[in-house]
């Protein structure tokens, strides 16, 4: 049972020197209960997606289609077609958000209880104030947050409590999916792993949905069930996550798994991706890999290859997918 | 044979005033490093990690001399460098050079690739307008900017993030340094531009026989980048050994849980729980006693009435400051 389906979605922001095509036709679904990673370099429109779904766009931004289904109690809602007071009520109850600035997401003169409060109460207000209270002191338990500092201000908290404090908020309105834009990336490892983990355990008890994004491929790997590999504006390839990692058919893909420096298992040599990320303006023609593709032939640069799924449940936009056999061919000249 | 010590630093010490207009007259201090003595030999590179505030980049200003220590020794080649007149200061500013952490802030925006990479030789009085042309190109060729001309007269903000830092390192290097202290200088980069400049550095070590020390949180990077690695925690060294040793078998309980915390990139694998208890400590005024004894899983009464632990050998190489672990041998 999916709560999100993404069909074909389109967003260029509008600048001096032309468009950027950050969303530029991005299809997914994500089930209940379900955790989808989004992984890519930088800049290539991992926060865009999750700002169009939600419709959190700045001036410069234009829709240029697609649908975002929300399956709720009865008939799914395409979210773009609603007016901006329906789309309120999908925001913190139906779809919230932990913002990939988390640390600058509290307003520093309010208490952060009362913050949580209010959003419970724009969304329920048949809550009483007391009730609403008794929730933020069960949800500052739920993050590892004492509950003494409910009354206190965020310039009081340490990076890792804000960013608790942050889930907590995003948690406030009980909703269906939380979308967590690098929801750690700032933060020391022995906090990023209790941050994780506490995340995994409210999900799996709340039985919620999450969509993961960052560019630290260790991190998606820990927490998502299935992984989507985004590249100048495009999904490239999406399967379970052990799929991704263990026989990923997109060079790219391929490449980003092996860059990845590991403090388990051998030391191997790392993967070097030749040339520089493709210009979101002008975007290459063609398939978007191509120029730094070791596979790429002609054909690749003239033409642009469709998003299909060419196994159960694994997409992949590419006309030359990296085989079994090559990898055991490269393994195996690496080792001589 | 064992090469020669590059650089030793003994008992460095730096407390910052912990600048609270509240505190004003208790005097407390933030003991950023606290008694840092580590060596690292010609040719190699020692990691320095730990948790973001422990001390990382000021033991590194300090060795650069960009930070006067408010005790202690550095070496170079076994000469005491600490005091030393203006002259020699310079001279010294000359071999050992700092690639610092945010390439973001090191450039000056102001100034175009050639005059920022050239600035040191201008500083040094090295060779004519023609000369540091050439050693320009050279060095931005090495670091993989090439063609040359294509970004000497660009602005920092018109280069992609990669490119900026490659700039650092290419001002860092161009006047053949023996050491470096290079402060996470991949941290703000890319998967994909990460791995060229983690190979760019070891290759340049590789053919000048340059030593590093290699500032980062990350431990997979260390793994890569490092000979061997010193674990710090609030001002103190808390362990050092070879870079593979001390990741399969670590001593100090610090060491074991940021270990056991670190992500990996295997969705099969199953971490267990890091031992560690508590939040970050912050250095003012600590206590006597071990750095890590709150967060400690393994502290009895006798880490209590002891002040922090010394280092000591366990194997070659391998050194350990805490109680437990030196009485379970
Ligand atoms: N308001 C804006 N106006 C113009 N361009 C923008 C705007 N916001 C983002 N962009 C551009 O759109 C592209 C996608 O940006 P986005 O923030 O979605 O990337 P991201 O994948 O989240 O990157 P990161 O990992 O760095 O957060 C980038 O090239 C960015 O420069
Ligand atoms: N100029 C200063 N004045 C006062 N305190 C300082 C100063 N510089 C650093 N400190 C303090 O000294 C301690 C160590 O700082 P340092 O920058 O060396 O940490 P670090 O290990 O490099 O951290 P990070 O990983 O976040 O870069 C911190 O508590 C910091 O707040
Ligand atoms: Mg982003
Ligand atoms: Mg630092």
């Amino acid at each position: 049972m999916p709560v999100l389906a993404v069909k074909d979605l389109k967003m260029y922001y509008r600048t001096k020197r032309g468009y950027v095509h950050a969303v530029d036709g991005i299809s997914f679904d994500v089930d209940q209960g379900e955790s989808l990673g989004i992984v890519g370099e930088s800049g290539c429109g991992k926060t865009s997606i999750s700002m169009t779904i939600l419709r959190l766009l700045p001036e410069n931004a234009e829709f240029r289609g697609g649908q975002v289904f929300f399956y709720d109690s009865k008939d799914p809602a395409d979210l773009v077609t609603l007016s901006e007071t329906a789309m309120q009520r999908y925001r913190w109850k139906g779809i919230s958000m932990v913002f990939q600035s988390a640390m600058n997401s509290l307003n520093p003169v309010y208490r952060v209880g009362d913050q949580i409060v209010e959003a419970i109460n724009r969304h329920y207000p048949e809550i009483t104030n007391s009730d609403a209270r008794r929730k933020v002191e069960e949800l500052f338990d739920l993050v590892g947050l004492d509950t003494k500092r409910i009354n206190q201000y965020p310039h009081q908290y340490s990076g890792g409590m804000k960013q608790r404090a942050v889930i907590a908020m995003a948690l406030a309105c009980d909703p269906k999916l939380i979308i967590a834009d690098e929801p750690t990336t700032a933060l020391d490892v022995i906090v990023q792993d209790k941050i994780l983990r506490e995340v995994k355990r409210i999900q799996s008890k709340l039985n919620m949905s999450m969509i993961y994004i960052s560019h630290d491929v260790a991190v998606i790997a820990e927490v998502s069930d299935r992984i989507a590999v985004m590249y100048a504006g495009r999904f490239v390839e999406l399967a379970d996550s052990a799929t991704v990692f263990k026989r990923p058919m997109h060079p790219y893909t391929n490449a980003l798994m092996r860059a990845f420096p590991s403090i388990i298992g051998e030391k191997k040599r790392l993967f070097t991706i030749p040339g520089e990320p493709p210009d979101l303006l002008n975007p290459p023609r063609g398939c978007r890999f191509a120029p730094r593709c070791p596979f790429a032939g002609n054909f690749c640069r003239q033409n642009d290859p469709s998003y299909e799924e060419v196994e159960d449940g694994h997409f992949l936009a590419c006309f030359h997918p990296v085989t079994r056999n090559a990898y055991v061919q490269e393994i195996a000249g690496d080792e001589k | 044979m064992k090469n020669d010590f590059l650089i030793s630093v003994r008992n460095l010490k730096k407390y910052f005033d912990a600048e609270s207009r509240l505190f004003r007259r208790t005097e407390l201090f933030v003991h950023a490093v606290d008694g840092v003595s580590f060596d690292i030999e010609e040719g190699s590179s020692l990691g320095l990690v730990g948790e973001s505030g422990c001390g990382k980049t000021t033991t590194g200003r300090i060795i650069v001399k960009l930070e006067k220590p408010t005790a202690g020794k550095i070496f170079l080649k076994r000469e005491n460098v600490t005091d030393i007149d203006r002259a020699k200061q310079f001279a010294y500013h000359k071999k050992v050079q700092m690639i610092f952490q945010d390439p973001y802030e090191a450039l000056n925006p102001r100034m175009t690739i050639f005059d920022i990479v050239a600035e040191p030789l201008n500083i040094h009085g090295i060779g004519d307008r023609e000369d540091r042309e050439e050693r320009v190109a050279k060095t931005l060729h090495e670091v993989g900017m090439s063609p040359a001309e294509a970004f000497l007269f660009r602005y920092p903000h018109e280069l992609s993030g990669g490119q900026r830092q490659r700039v650092a390192i290419a001002r860092a290097l161009i006047l053949d340094p023996i050491f470096v202290v290079a402060d996470e200088p991949t941290s703000m980069l890319d998967v994909s531009v990460r791995t060229g400049v983690m190979e760019l550095m070891m290759e340049l070590q590789r053919s000048y026989k340059m030593s590093y020390l290699y500032i980062t949180h990350d431990l997979a990077v260390a793994r890569y980048m490092c000979d061997r690695i010193a674990v710090m925690y609030l001002g103190k060294i808390v362990e050092v050994g070879d870079t593979e040793e001390v990741l399969a078998n670590a001593l100090h309980p610090y060491t074991q849980a940021l270990l056991s915390a670190v992500a990996v990139p295997d969705p099969e694998v199953k971490r267990a729980e890091p031992r560690i208890k508590g939040g970050i400590g912050r250095p003012v005024n600590p206590p006597p006693e071990c750095r890590f004894l709150q967060r400690c899983p393994k502290a009895v009464d006798y880490c209590k009435k002891n002040p922090h632990p010394p280092l000591v050998e366990m194997s070659t190489g391998h050194v350990v400051a805490c109680y437990v672990t030196v009485e379970k041998k």
